[in-house]
């Protein structure tokens, strides 16, 4: 181990040659292929991988510790920088853990516009996978296509909330704006886009593209066995031949009304798992088509009603002298939901996207413990990455889709 | 007199509480379910507690049973997964550590936590031989907590630095760090004996020093960057090429995205 000073810098290869003729490398934390800041220590033998050692926490915030110091809404746009492709999604994990815990359950819009905005960040986050995957095993062309469409569903984003990357376009008890006028055509445009792309775009690109087939097939193999036992969830799962997704097993929201299909793929390859991304794709896009015609059958209430944990409608505080003063008691305290505890998994784009809250009364969560996917896929490198080829190094990290800011916190 | 600040936890308090506000308490149902039961029968020995709290069935169990009752969870009621594990720190309150195992049974979509309550200074038994996704989440309970965990294969820091001195979650570490931490860097790099010349680290993202010409100018107090701070009013010429006059042609704004 190196230790680093002002009078003996940092040497990148200390070892460069070692005895028993193995050469230690880092991947990372700078590298494009590392999808951020992982560091990843291999050990080669000429160009074979013998051991792996993914060292992270370059993008360690201490966003847990910020969690118990921040009461539950001053928390919610901090989870922005989670999964920060799909923001939406992390925002709707928080959310819902707290609403669990407070026993609230979102008006029929709210929940209808929720899913919307799940499904669309699935779209955004498995573009932006595509893209750099592909990008990473050496096709350009499929990543310039592919941020087209996304840059339509962060206009989308856009139009909703204000903002594309970090949304807090969800809050506790419900969402904060109803749909904009002509949003829901557009997102039927942008469904009826993203489709045709799919098919004319990527599969024709990628599917059975023989460079893309000769380095996806094969490489990454995880068996089920292994994704279990390594906390696998969402595609690295179901990539392995585990038909598991909490929508559909555990479902939230609208899942239990909407007809979807769970893909699964039993390749255990990052082949199998691309071929995965683009069929849940296609779901998403399904659910999307359903969710439109269920806005209009819903009344406008938008939060939940629970003057004890949320605010009344803006009408209501301006209006109403209660309202008001309740509103100022949460503003300036912060609820205080009952004491207990609760985790609460949900499907993110990148899997099981889980918040454990220990309450003890106080408007401080008592302790936050956010399960990121990410974070147990990087843990699994170490063991796939043990015997592959370093050409193969690349693709096996795309495949996995870690996001670093859920994987450091 | 200076205010009394607990020094067993330094997080944040809710600066004023109601007198007669009485905390309630999530529900904890009995355990009723089909599936449940089995499992509290399989593991009946074992267990303190057990109630179902949010459709999660919560097992009570004392820190050396853990490898014992999650093996049983594992092989005999099906629970594949281990999707998170931690620990929740209470040693201002009890001198303990409460630490939780969030198992997932794919098959029949149940969830159950295993908690049990752990001395300060013990450690846990490691139950990596079971659930691998234990070596990363074990490595970041001690890494956040500094709980011992034995017979785990790499037991090391993982998102703090090697070299970090106090464990960040703990109730008694501040949010902003302590001294150790404040002056990590400077002393990494250039050494204890230029703290004085760097000095602390601005935390205040909003600070502005009016007397710093390197990263301030006053509009028309301008000096070159680094010189003295002058009350001086300067009489600054610009030249037309940096000028841009956006008014003369005006910018076009488009009905829709191209």
């Amino acid at each position: 181990m190196q230790v680093a000073n002002k009078l003996s810098p940092f040497f990148e290869n200390l070892n460069f040659e070692r005895d028993d003729n193995t050469m230690v490398i880092n991947f990372g934390p700078q590298h494009p292929s590392a999808h951020g800041q992982l560091r990843l220590v291999l050990e080669l033998e000429g160009e074979q991988v013998v051991k792996a050692y993914p060292d992270i926490g370059y993008l360690h915030r201490g966003i847990e510790k910020m969690a118990e110091n921040m009461t539950y809404n001053e928390f919610l746009p901090t989870t922005d920088r989670l999964d920060y492709i799909a923001s939406t999604s992390n925002n709707y994990a928080y959310a819902l853990a707290v609403e669990k815990l407070l026993g609230i359950e979102a008006p029929r819009r709210a929940q209808v516009i929720r899913t919307m905005l799940l499904e669309l960040n699935r779209v955004i986050s498995h573009l932006f996978f595509i893209a750099t995957h592909a990008l990473d095993v050496g096709a350009m062309s499929v990543f310039l296509y592919a941020f087209r469409e996304r840059e339509f569903a962060m206009d989308l984003m856009e139009d909703y909330c204000g903002a594309r990357l970090t949304h807090s376009a969800v809050r506790i008890g419900g969402v904060p704006l109803d749909l904009p006028k002509g949003w829901l055509e557009n997102l039927a445009t942008f469904c009826d886009k993203v489709e045709h792309e799919l098919e004319h775009t990527y599969n024709a690109l990628l599917q059975e593209n023989r460079i893309w087939k000769m380095r996806l097939e094969d490489v990454g193999v995880i068996s089920a066995e292994d994704a279990l036992s390594w906390g696998c969830t969402g595609p690295m799962l179901r990539g392995s031949g585990v038909k598991y997704d909490i929508r559909k097993e555990e479902p939230y929201e609208l899942y239990s009304e909407l007809d979807f299909d769970i893909p699964v793929s039993d390749r255990c390859d990052s082949y199998g798992r691309y071929r995965l991304y683009m069929a849940e794709m296609k779901e998403s896009i399904k659910i999307l088509r359903q969710l439109i015609p269920m806005y209009s059958k819903t009344e406008p209430q938008l939060m939940a009603h629970a003057p004890q944990y949320i605010s009344a409608p803006k009408e209501e505080i301006m209006t109403q002298n209660y309202a008001l003063m309740q509103h100022f008691v949460l503003v300036t305290q912060g609820m205080r939901p009952p004491r207990g505890e609760v985790y609460v998994p949900t499907e993110s784009p990148k899997g099981e996207l889980g918040f454990y809250i220990k309450s003890e009364g106080e408007p401080y969560a008592y302790r936050l413990k956010c399960r990121a996917p990410s974070f147990f896929h990087t843990g699994l490198l170490q063991e796939i990455l043990v015997g592959t080829y370093i050409a193969d190094v690349v693709t096996i990290i795309g495949s996995t889709n870690i996001v670093f800011g859920e994987v450091d916190r | 007199m200076r205010k009394y600040v607990p020094k067993d936890n330094v997080q944040k308090k809710a600066y004023y509480t109601d007198r007669f506000h009485v905390v309630p308490r999530v529900p904890r149902l009995a355990v009723e379910d089909a599936h449940f039961v089995s499992v509290v029968n399989a593991v009946k020995a074992d267990i303190i507690e057990s109630y179902v709290e949010i459709g999660t069935l919560v097992l009570h169990i004392k820190p050396e049973d853990n490898f014992k009752v999650i093996k049983a969870l594992k092989e005999q009621c099906g629970y594949t997964q281990c999707s998170e594990q931690s620990a929740v720190d209470y040693l201002a309150k009890d001198n303990e550590f409460e630490l939780f195992w969030q198992l997932l049974n794919v098959s029949e979509a149940k969830r159950v936590r295993v908690v049990c309550r752990l001395a300060n200074g013990a450690a846990i038994e490691s139950i990596e031989p079971l659930f691998k996704s234990a070596n990363f989440a074990e490595r970041e309970m001690f890494d956040m907590f500094g709980i011992k965990v034995n017979n785990h294969p790499f037991l090391k820091r993982i998102l703090m630095p090697d070299d970090w001195e106090g464990h960040p979650l703990l109730k008694t570490y501040p949010l902003h760090g302590d001294e150790f931490a404040s002056w990590y860097e400077v002393d990494k790099i250039f050494g204890k004996e230029y703290r004085d010349i760097i000095g602390p680290e601005n935390r205040d993202p909003s600070k502005i020093e009016r007397e710093d010409t390197k990263r301030f100018s006053r509009v028309g107090y301008e000096v070159p960057f680094g010189a003295e701070y002058s009350e001086e009013k300067q009489e600054i010429e610009y030249s037309d090429t940096f000028l841009v006059d956006y008014n003369k042609k005006p910018s076009k704004i488009l009905d829709e995205r191209r």
